[in-house]
Formats: C-alpha cells, sequence, structure tokens
C-alpha cells in the first residue's frame, strides 16, 4: 500500500489538482474523499483476503458485503465518468434507429407490467415492429436447417434420417472452409464455392445476365453490407461532404449510417397517392436542392420497398438507372424483399438485370452494390446474419480497399455463409428434398384467404393511426403487398 | 427511346457538360461517344428481346455476345468512375490490416500457381499468418457442436446419439430465442439467458467476484466488441481529438479501428528485454508526449498479448489499473486468450478481478470494458464470430446510447451466442459429456503448451534470431537480425525490412507468416509473428524451414 501514502501525502499537499489532464475533474474535497475511501479500501481489501481464505462461503459473504458497500460507497465517492453524453462520439449520439428505439423499450416495459400481473386492456404484447419471421411462428425451412445441422457436426453425416441431397451440399459447403470446418475463418469476401452459388443464382434470377463470383461479398446480414459500402463512398468537408438520398419513408438503417458516418441525408419522398411510388422529378428535385449543401453522391433505393411495401416498375427502374447515369450517383439497390412480391400486378425486376438490358453505356459505367440477405423472402433466418452483396462496375483498386475493410472483421459469420448457401441454392425437382422445400415454402408465401383477412384486420386497425413504425407486410406469416396509413 | 433522343439532341447542343455537379466529368467526345453507344444499345436491347423469346439457348448465346460487347465497348466508353482512390473516405484508406495484408495476398497468388502445377521449391503454402485453429487442423470440442446442431436443428433433440447434457443446454438456448428459432433476432445485447450463463462464467473465473448480465453484451466475435466501444469514445477536433493508447506491437485490429474513426494512436512500448513486459513509466511516457497533440483517454491492453504472448502479472495489471485511475483513462482490456495460458510461473488474471480486490474506489470509479471470444481458448471457433464484452462502471446513459449502437446492427449471429454460451458453460464433474470434454480441451491446451516451449527454444537455437518465453496466447514474436546488406535490397525493393524477409521466406519455403511491421516494433528491430498452431510434427518441419532460410538469409546478404 506504499503507493496510497505516497497519493494521499501528494494530494493533501495539491490544492486538489496535480495539473491540467492529471486530474481533469479533480477538486479538493473529491481528493480528500479520495483518501479516505483508500483507507477505507485498505480495510476492505484485507478483510476481502481473510475472507478468500475461508473459501466458498465466505465468499458468497463478501459478495454481499461488496454489493453493499457498493452501493454505499458509490454514493459517496463516484467522479465523474470518462464516457458521458457529452463526452462521447456526436456522431454516434445523432443515429436514431426507430425499429429497436422508444417504442419497442416501451413494448418491453409493458410485457414486464403485464408478467407482474398489471392489468391492461389486453394481454399481450405483439412485436410487429420488426420483420422477425421466425419469433412471429413461421417454422424455418427444414432443408436449410439440415444442411446447416450437418456442417455444424459432421458426424451427422453418416445419420440416415438426412436426405442425400442436404449432405452433398452440407459436403460442399465443408470442402471450401478451412479444415473442412464452419469453426475456420473464411476468406474475407466470403467462402469461395458459396460465392459461386450466388453469382449461379443470380444469373438464374436474370434470366441469364453474367454475375461474377469476384464481385459478391458475403456479408453479415444485408446491413452490413450497405455500411461497408456507405462507409467507403463517405468523404470531404463542407459542402463537399458526401451526400446519400435516402427515400422517405426509409428504413432508419439508413439515416443510422448516415448518422454515424457523419454524412449528409438527402431526402427524397415516395408518393403516398401514387402507392408509394417513386418519381423521378422528386429526385431530381431533391438533387438539385442537395447539390447547395452537399455533393450528393450515392442513391439508395429499397425495392420492394421498407416500410412501404412497393414493388418498383420496370419502368421506374430504368428512370432511376438512366438518373443515376446521368447525374454520375453510385446506385446502392436494397433489394432483400426481392422473395416477397405477392401483388398479380407486380414483378421484381433486379436493378442489375435492367442495368445490363439498357445497354452497355449503361452497364459499364453505372456503379451499382445490391444487397440480399437469409432474413427475409421465405426463410426467414435474421438470426444467422447471412447475406451478400454484388458489386458492378467497381474499380479494382476499390475492390482492394473493400476486401482490406472487411478484413479487419476477418469475416463474417461462416454458420450465416452456409445459410446463404441454401438460400442461393435451394433443392431442384428431381432431388430427394424437393418437395419437402416447396410444401416448407408454400405457406409462407401464399396469400392464403386467412391472410388476406389478417391483413384486412391490419389495415382497418390502422386507419385511424399513424403508426408509421409498423412494417407488417415484412415480418409476420401473413405476409402480404399492402399499404398501410 | 424518347428520352435518349432527347437526351442525344441536348448533349449535341450543349458543350459537352450541362453544368457543374450534373455531368462531372462530362467532355464533349465522351458525350457523342455516349449517343453513339446508345444507339448501339438499342439495337443490341432488341436483339436481346428476340433472344429471351428463344429461350435457354438464346440466353446462352446472348450472354456470350453481351460478354465480348461488354469489352469491347468499356475499352470505348467507361467514364472516369464516381468510386476511386481519391474520392473514396480517407479514414478508410488510411486502414492497415497486415494479418490479411500484402503477404496474404501473395501466399493466395502462389497457391494458385502450386494448383496450376509451377514448380515451386515446396509443395504447399502453410499460412502461419493468423490464429485459425480449425484450419490447421484442430477438431472442434464435440459438445459445443453437439448443442449448436441440436440448436440449428431441433428434431435432433429426439436423437438418441445425442447425449441428454447437449440436449438440457441446447433446450435452454432454444428457450431464450424467440419461438425457439436461432433464425429470429436476439436481442442486440445478445440473448438473455446466455447473458446470464457468461455473468455465471466471469464469477467462477473471478472467486466470487459479481457480475451482472446487464453489463454484458454479446458481439460478432471480440473485434466487433473493441470496434464499438472504441467507436463510442472517439469525439473531439484537432488537439482535443479522442487518443487511443495500445501497446506496441499490437493487434493491428487496435491501428486499423483508429483510423477507421480518425482517432489519435498513442503508442506504448512493450519492454522487449523483459519478456515484453508492460511498465507503467512507459505508459506515462507517452501518455503525457500524446497530452502535447491529443486528448487520451483510452487505454488498450491485451493480456496475453498479440502477438507478444507475454501474460501480465497481478502487480503489472494493479499498476496499471492505478494509472488508468489517476489518469482518468479509459480502460478496454482484451482478455481473449485467457484460457491460454503455457508458462508455469504465470497466472492469468482478469482486469475485472483485480479492480474488484483493489477496493471501492477503483470499482466504483474505473471504466473498464473486457473482452471475450470463441475464437482462441482450447476452442477455436473462429467461423461463428462469437464473443461478449463486460463492461463496468459505464453510465446508465451510455448504456443506453450503447444498445441504440448495437441495434442498428440488429444482433450478433444467434449461432455465435450459442457457442459462446458452450464456452462459458461447459459439461460439469457428473454430466455425461464431461469426461469427452475435459480429455478434448486438456489435450488442445496441452498440445499447445509443448509447441509453445517447442517454438522458444528451437527460435533461440537459430543464430540471429531471438525469442522470448511463449508464455500465453497463440503466437511466436521472434526478433530478427536482418543485415544491412538486406535492409538495402529491401529499399531497393520499396519494402520495409521484415516484408522483404517476410517475402522471401514465403516465396522459398512457402510459410505465411506476419511481418512485425505490421504490429508495431520499435525503430531498427524487425520481427515477424508466426502461430504455434500447426500439428507438432508440422511445426518442427516449419521451424526446421525458417531456421535453415534463415541461415542462407544471414549468408546471402553477409
Amino acid at each position: 500500500m506504499h503507493r496510497f501514502a505516497v497519493l494521499a501525502k501528494q494530494t493533501a499537499a495539491s490544492s486538489g489538482c496535480k495539473g491540467p489532464g492529471s486530474c481533469r475533474n479533480g477538486r479538493r474535497d473529491v481528493a480528500l474523499r479520495c483518501i479516505a475511501s483508500l483507507a477505507a479500501e485498505k480495510q476492505h481489501r484485507q478483510r476481502f483476503t481473510q475472507l478468500t481464505r475461508s473459501g466458498r462461503e465466505g465468499l458468497v459473504r463478501w459478495n454481499s458485503a461488496a454489493k453493499a458497500s457498493a452501493v454505499k460507497i458509490s454514493e459517496k465517492t463516484s467522479r465523474e465518468k470518462i464516457l458521458t453524453l457529452e463526452s462521447m462520439n456526436p456522431q454516434v449520439k445523432a443515429v436514431e434507429y426507430a425499429v429497436r428505439g422508444p417504442i419497442v423499450l416501451k413494448a418491453g416495459e409493458i410485457e414486464k407490467e403485464l408478467r407482474k400481473g398489471i392489468k391492461k386492456p389486453f394481454t399481450e404484447v405483439i412485436k410487429a415492429n420488426i420483420g422477425d419471421a421466425h419469433a412471429m411462428g413461421q417454422q424455418p425451412i427444414t432443408f436449410l436447417r439440415q444442411v446447416v445441422a450437418l456442417c455444424t457436426y459432421p458426424n451427422l453425416l453418416d445419420s440416415p434420417s438426412f436426405p442425400e441431397d442436404s449432405k452433398k451440399r452440407a459436403r460442399r459447403i465443408l470442402q471450401g472452409c478451412g479444415g473442412n470446418s464452419l469453426g475456420s475463418y473464411s476468406a474475407s469476401q466470403g467462402v469461395n464455392c458459396i460465392r459461386e452459388d450466388v453469382a449461379a443464382y443470380i444469373e438464374r434470377r436474370d434470366g441469364g445476365v453474367p454475375a461474377d463470383p469476384d464481385n459478391i461479398y458475403l456479408t453479415t446480414g444485408a446491413s452490413d453490407g450497405i455500411f461497408t459500402i456507405l462507409k467507403i463512398l463517405v468523404s470531404g468537408g463542407g459542402k463537399s461532404r458526401t451526400g446519400v438520398m435516402i427515400p422517405i419513408p426509409q428504413y432508419p438503417l439508413y439515416s443510422a449510417a448516415i448518422s454515424e458516418l457523419d454524412a449528409i441525408q438527402v431526402n427524397y419522398y415516395l408518393d403516398e397517392e401514387n402507392c408509394w411510388a417513386l418519381d423521378v422529378n422528386e429526385l431530381r428535385r431533391s438533387l438539385n436542392e442537395a447539390k447547395a449543401y452537399c455533393n450528393p453522391k450515392v442513391l439508395c433505393i429499397i425495392n420492394p420497398g421498407n416500410p412501404t411495401g412497393q414493388v418498383q416498375s420496370r419502368k421506374c427502374i430504368e428512370d432511376v438507372i438512366h438518373f443515376a447515369w446521368e447525374e454520375q450517383l453510385f446506385l446502392l439497390a436494397d433489394e432483400v424483399y426481392q422473395d416477397n412480391v405477392y401483388s398479380e400486378e407486380c414483378q421484381f425486376h433486379s436493378f442489375k438485370k435492367v442495368l445490363y438490358e439498357m445497354g452497355p453505356e449503361y452497364y459499364n459505367n453505372v456503379e451499382l452494390a445490391s444487397f440480399h440477405s437469409t432474413s427475409k423472402g421465405y426463410m426467414g433466418e435474421c438470426g444467422y446474419r447471412g447475406g451478400y452483396m454484388e458489386v458492378i462496375n467497381l474499380h479494382p483498386e476499390i475492390k482492394g480497399q473493400l476486401v482490406k475493410l472487411l478484413s479487419v472483421r476477418l469475416c463474417p459469420p461462416v454458420s450465416g455463409q452456409a445459410a446463404m448457401d441454401i438460400v442461393v441454392n435451394p433443392p431442384v425437382p428431381g432431388e430427394e428434398s424437393y418437395k419437402q422445400f416447396i410444401k416448407d415454402h408454400q405457406p409462407t408465401l401464399t396469400m392464403t384467404e386467412s391472410h388476406h383477412h389478417l391483413k384486412n384486420a391490419i389495415e382497418r386497425a390502422f386507419e385511424r393511426s399513424f403508426a408509421v413504425l409498423f412494417q407488417m407486410d415484412k415480418c409476420s406469416p401473413h405476409k402480404g403487398y399492402s399499404r398501410h396509413p
């Protein structure tokens, strides 16, 4: 305890603060209280030493003693914290994320109250705040889980209760993993053979438009990919700070990422009167106004829309791509709901496909990153944090920078990569599991009569409210293309 | 195609650029070429429409046609990119991450060449650059994988081939997940019951010092937690910009995160002459110098050390905590190698435990975040990206900010959380799986201890190599003598001398290690980091090869 004696002397001699920086919040009374508590601490420590000697029973006693004394002493001596709302990163402070924001915290409180038996005009909280399919009771796709389980515990490869096609998929994935283990780090860009499967999926989806596995980056959910690309894009200061155009209403990941990166949010409004359609004139208005105060460089599109649920027409996408080409905007296409199109008049068109079909001037120039995920669609595997992004026309040097940036976080979760593989490489006709797969996946995507009922009920319930947070169409088993007030 | 006609007219009429911003890189010739290619594109599109009608065969033809034309046309019309090295985020550009840096890219190239049949003086590349246990052949812990498999595919809960204790764990984890599915998002802070298990583990580890599940945050590997806490901490501009004190040599996640967050890196040097020990006088020197140009607010400690492998003494940790208390520094304790202590004189002491034992003035005030992971220890489950952090004395408002920040990324991977649960809640004596578990765990750890000693001994027999004892972690960080002629040769290649050395080592032996410059080292000293994870027999061969290479290198540049 020699150090404390010296310290006590020093503090007593000084006028409370030893100099700038070394004792930023030092005040004489604080210092004196410190000395008092150091003495108390010495006693306390001796007591603790005795207690540890007396074994486990002693420890239990020490625990409660420590807890009690912690409460008492913290009132007396707690200094000002280093990390406070005032001293913290102001960009982080500015972040808002409504999907898990105050209303969700309140919902948690109400749940606790209900558990305590406090009476409410309802008996349970229905969490329609987030697109969390399994939490709403949707069953996982059997085949996907079989393959991931086989990869997790390869002893099961000998089990007769797993179908051969699931074993084949699992063997292929494991072959791509270091030491044939999901526990090895993968390449930062993702497991090679899974990126190949993603590329093949995109080619099938887009009617043959070529996709290059080198342009595929597996990610920790789509959020991670979106965030990473935005991070690379943001630069400049003052009026040349990067502006990011986002739809309003938007999915708040975008505004949160923009805050965190200290970029400039540039709003363009979707047309509620017109099924939340995107209008290029509104894009142009928004862009022209933004040029006065920032350098708008990125255009984010969410299609199908979150929270608005609209599905963009081919014409609309062409217009957007032309606009991005004309105005030199980097395109971000958030297409995580690509499998969730229910309206018979609508069809999903990927930005990539439309870009290619618009011809070489576009597909050789427009820089595009598009995103997909395991979390939505018919699989709803949110917890696996699987996802990918495809980049088009990315400068080769930027690809290097991207891999470098990703490598700092080592790699996306490999089990999530495996789940992504099954999303892009599901059973095909003729394979053993095909029937079961179709059976699993139909009830999720088909709008049955009861789904319609439920959907109508939700729409009625919302008629007089302004609950912009709710996104029933994306989350629950009764998915549907629906417009909410 | 009406739009294109209008555009063509406009562009032809204008002098190539329609105004600031709207056509930043516009030039007349580019615009004219655009029009030409738009016309070509129209034709192309019509052709495509026909082809799609003719079905799959047509598509194949279109593909090759498109590929061919893409190549041709891209030469003609490619505009300047929006996102370039010049226009990108300069903080991201400044990031360096040596563990997966140029040497690893080179290793990848060599592997490709080997696969093509190109002859080399070796037949395989040995990636000793990264602590990736399973990739080096270490077997997963059976129990951990059983539980995660059960959680993944709960039908297996009826299978007689899984032990009851693994099923019990799996049921408990699933109970904590939304509708009992690993596929549901968890709370952003992590699954409740797993945080409870983590807290119980910390209490056991720390001899009864209390741990509160509310202070536990599950993370996507430890890196994610470290990054998140640093992100919240960084603020200010100019001389008041946050300074982050890190050891040199360091694990390059720290320098990379500091670059990315535009914080100020403040180096303190570990004492190589003294088994890489941390000296508080050096901390003080570093801090005082840093105060002239930034606001040093954070002190990062890696214990056991990466890449240096030292294990801090209790006395050292007390000194550090006292220093942090005195100087009002936020402490980050990277303790991911807490299970990897090999030296018999050494013992792991957690910062949390020592903090508590130093008494209320410390444990009520010092702000501490400590980190753990599924990736290291005896389990080596890197791919699951499991981890946790425990925070002490975090301001309640900051806890709110932290949860908010985490919630933007929704949640850490739930399968990684499940893996973390088994790391903190393994089979106990009396349980069915205990015997096998303890056998597997001890086999891995004994093996690592043996390899730590072997590596130290073999390196120290080589003239011009000096290696401190590997007290813990998974790496050797030997000091290598590089002759001045080799330093000149490196300069001629525009390489750091140790990068030059490691590149030559890779090219001549196929062994991939990371140069010390990627971790930081005292000016004029050179090192490399090598994992000790390869199986013993292979490790012996690796060490022999390094020895032969080094001797030859010394001769070549004598």
